[in-house]
């Protein structure tokens, strides 16, 4: 697919998000909306996946982990339109009896969730087990994960990251959603992350740079990621993504964290997003 | 043991439950290659050396890391792998309680989570180490089973059980050699009640250690023509209501024991269990909302009073109430 579909299905995955965030008043848009590109890209174009036969093992297919499940609503959204599950269902989100949970959960069975999240930095450990899974069975798919910067904040994190260069785990290829901001402000205000790059590095992973709203930056850095299989060395990529991306109003704050759109903000935020596909 | 069901041996010797985990592991293992190790610096007390040995390439040593431990365990049942985790009983509950919760019980995986150097005979530890909490905790999370065995053989034959069980599971043993006193041809299956002894006057219900410590009490009771039931919950959840409700319909009276917080562990399973339908007078023998201290195992039983000597007083008191 190139960029410019990309795009379109980006600009159709948004107004998704702010509609289903709206429609039940709750949920998260603001790293929902600053995430589209890179779920687009990896779902629409990287992946090597089959979404008509889900199957919880995941064997010879790519598989992706999302640690900071609070952005629930893009990868729903991506999921439906890439054919998971109906995108009417969108239409339940955080609902009673709905299978879309407002944080990710395999207990109702939605196809493309392997694992539950929400509660914080859980996930490069989960994305290593399942990398490591991979290895042993002599699976060469590779293991995607994503997660936000705040959430480096976790000590989970670190002990992961030391795991992986230790055992030299080099199917996974992980994001870092790096917008800066988290629910109480800045995250220089809130902890300071310190130089990320640096600290990674100091952990011992390969770390590679982009733009997160930039699809060719985005495939650039992939293929890059991909040539560094067989190394013995994981790869993380820092993100670089503005929170509530595509919805003027939204952009560049925490404010928008976890937060719903009031009608007349949902009018505006849908002028901003032309539709590119059926709503839901 | 004139009353002795033809499942108990004279013990001959005595023996560590971790290293019936050890053992039963390496079993497992050999059986089925999905079967994979996990070990957070603690390889030589949790008695995985066997398995480790012969697999290597299953066996992933995670160092002092145990969140991480959890979550990877968690990711590898995705593939098909049996994760077998492996640390004390305190770091593999309360201080991961949340990493279990969200990946493994939530979720619905094929984790076994086995913890080794549960409650006071840890010993010289103390109570940073000696953990008190860790059936409560782990019982009250949704999908999870979780098993106490009681002794060496029960505790080889829990680790093939669960590695055949579907789902998330919590297996607690122990630190000390204590004696073998079950049959190894004794039947064990998941969530089903062992009666050990039989009798009329009183029903014992224990897990883990405390089985051995409810024969002893059965044995000094019958010289006083108290008759007891023995039973043997090793599986506290999905808890056997059946066999104990059969029990206190013939006795009239439960004592229960357990290595445990008076809150939350077997006892409290068992009173819910009466409570709802077969109301009963019952006592329990559990350490009283109190952290443990340095000491010897045998020292420790003794001061909290996790030995047959309190489980026949507090029988008698029961009996005589």
């Amino acid at each position: 697919m190139n960029s410019q579909e990309l795009s379109s299905l980006s600009t159709q995955v948004r107004r998704d998000i702010v509609r289903m965030v709206h429609a039940v008043q709750s949920g998260h848009p603001g790293g929902s909306l600053g995430c589209t590109e890179l779920l687009v890209k990896l779902y629409f174009d990287t992946m090597n996946i089959d979404p008509h036969a889900f199957d919880m093992d995941g064997v010879g297919e790519d598989v992706f982990f999302l640690s900071n499940g609070h952005i629930s609503p893009v990868w729903y959204s991506v999921l439906a339109r890439r054919g998971y599950f109906p995108v009417e269902e969108l239409a339940t989100f955080r609902k009673l009896n709905s299978r879309l949970q407002g944080h990710p959960a395999t207990e109702e069975g939605l196809p493309g969730i392997r694992i539950a999240s929400g509660s914080l930095g859980q996930g490069l450990s989960v994305a290593l087990g399942a990398a490591q899974s991979k290895i042993l069975n002599g699976d060469s798919a590779w293991v995607y994960s994503l997660h936000g910067d705040g959430e480096l904040q976790e000590g989970q994190i670190w002990e992961a990251a030391m795991y992986a260069a230790h055992h030299r785990i080099d199917n996974i290829l992980s994001f870092v959603d790096c917008n800066g901001q988290q629910i109480d402000g800045s995250t220089e205000d809130v902890l300071s992350l310190g130089n990320l790059r640096a600290k990674w590095e100091a952990f011992g992973w390969r770390v590679l740079t982009a733009h997160g709203h930039d699809f060719d930056d985005l495939d650039r850095v992939i293929a890059e990621a991909h040539k560094h299989r067989g190394s013995g060395v994981p790869c993380v990529v820092l993100m670089t993504t503005s929170m509530g991306r595509g919805v003027d109003f939204m952009e560049g704050t925490h404010e928008w964290h976890g937060i719903a759109p009031s009608d007349e903000q949902l009018e505006r935020a849908l002028k901003q997003l032309p539709s590119s596909l059926k709503d839901y | 043991m004139s009353n002795a069901s033809p499942f108990l041996l004279h013990p001959t010797e005595s023996k560590d439950t971790r290293s019936g985990f050890g053992v039963g592991l390496h079993e497992v293992g050999q059986q089925d290659k999905n079967v994979v190790g996990l070990c957070a610096d603690l390889t030589g007390s949790l008695k995985m050396n066997a398995f480790r040995d012969a697999f290597p390439e299953r066996f992933f040593q995670v160092g002092i890391a145990e969140a991480n431990m959890m979550g990877l365990a968690a990711g590898m049942t995705i593939g098909g792998k049996i994760p077998f985790t492996g640390t004390f009983a305190n770091f593999s509950t309360g201080r991961v309680y949340d990493q279990i919760r969200q990946s493994i019980a939530y979720s619905d995986k094929n984790v076994k989570i086995c913890a080794s150097h549960a409650g006071l005979t840890l010993g010289e530890d103390g109570a940073t180490h000696q953990i008190l909490e860790d059936i409560g905790l782990m019982k009250m999370l949704p999908n999870m089973t979780v098993v106490v065995p009681a002794d060496y053989e029960q505790t080889r034959q829990a680790t093939h059980a669960i590695a055949k069980h579907h789902g998330p599971v919590y297996l607690r043993f122990g630190r000390p050699k204590v004696p073998v006193f079950i049959k190894p041809e004794t039947p064990f299956e998941l969530g089903k009640i062992q009666r050990l002894m039989s009798g009329t006057n009183v029903t014992l219900v224990a897990c883990g250690h405390m089985v051995w410590e409810s024969i002893q009490a059965a044995l000094i009771l019958a010289k006083d023509g108290i008759q007891a039931d023995v039973l043997n919950a090793h599986t506290v959840k999905p808890f056997d209501s059946e066999t104990l409700l059969e029990s206190v319909q013939r006795t009239g009276a439960v004592v229960v024991a357990e290595e445990h917080q008076v809150l939350g562990g077997l006892g409290g399973t068992v009173a819910q269990t009466l409570a709802k339908h077969h109301p009963t007078r019952m006592a329990h023998v559990a350490v009283e909302d109190q952290f443990g201290e340095s000491g010897t195992p045998a020292q420790l039983m003794k001061k909290y009073g996790l030995d047959a000597e309190n489980i026949v007083r507090k029988t008698k008191e029961l009996l005589a109430s």
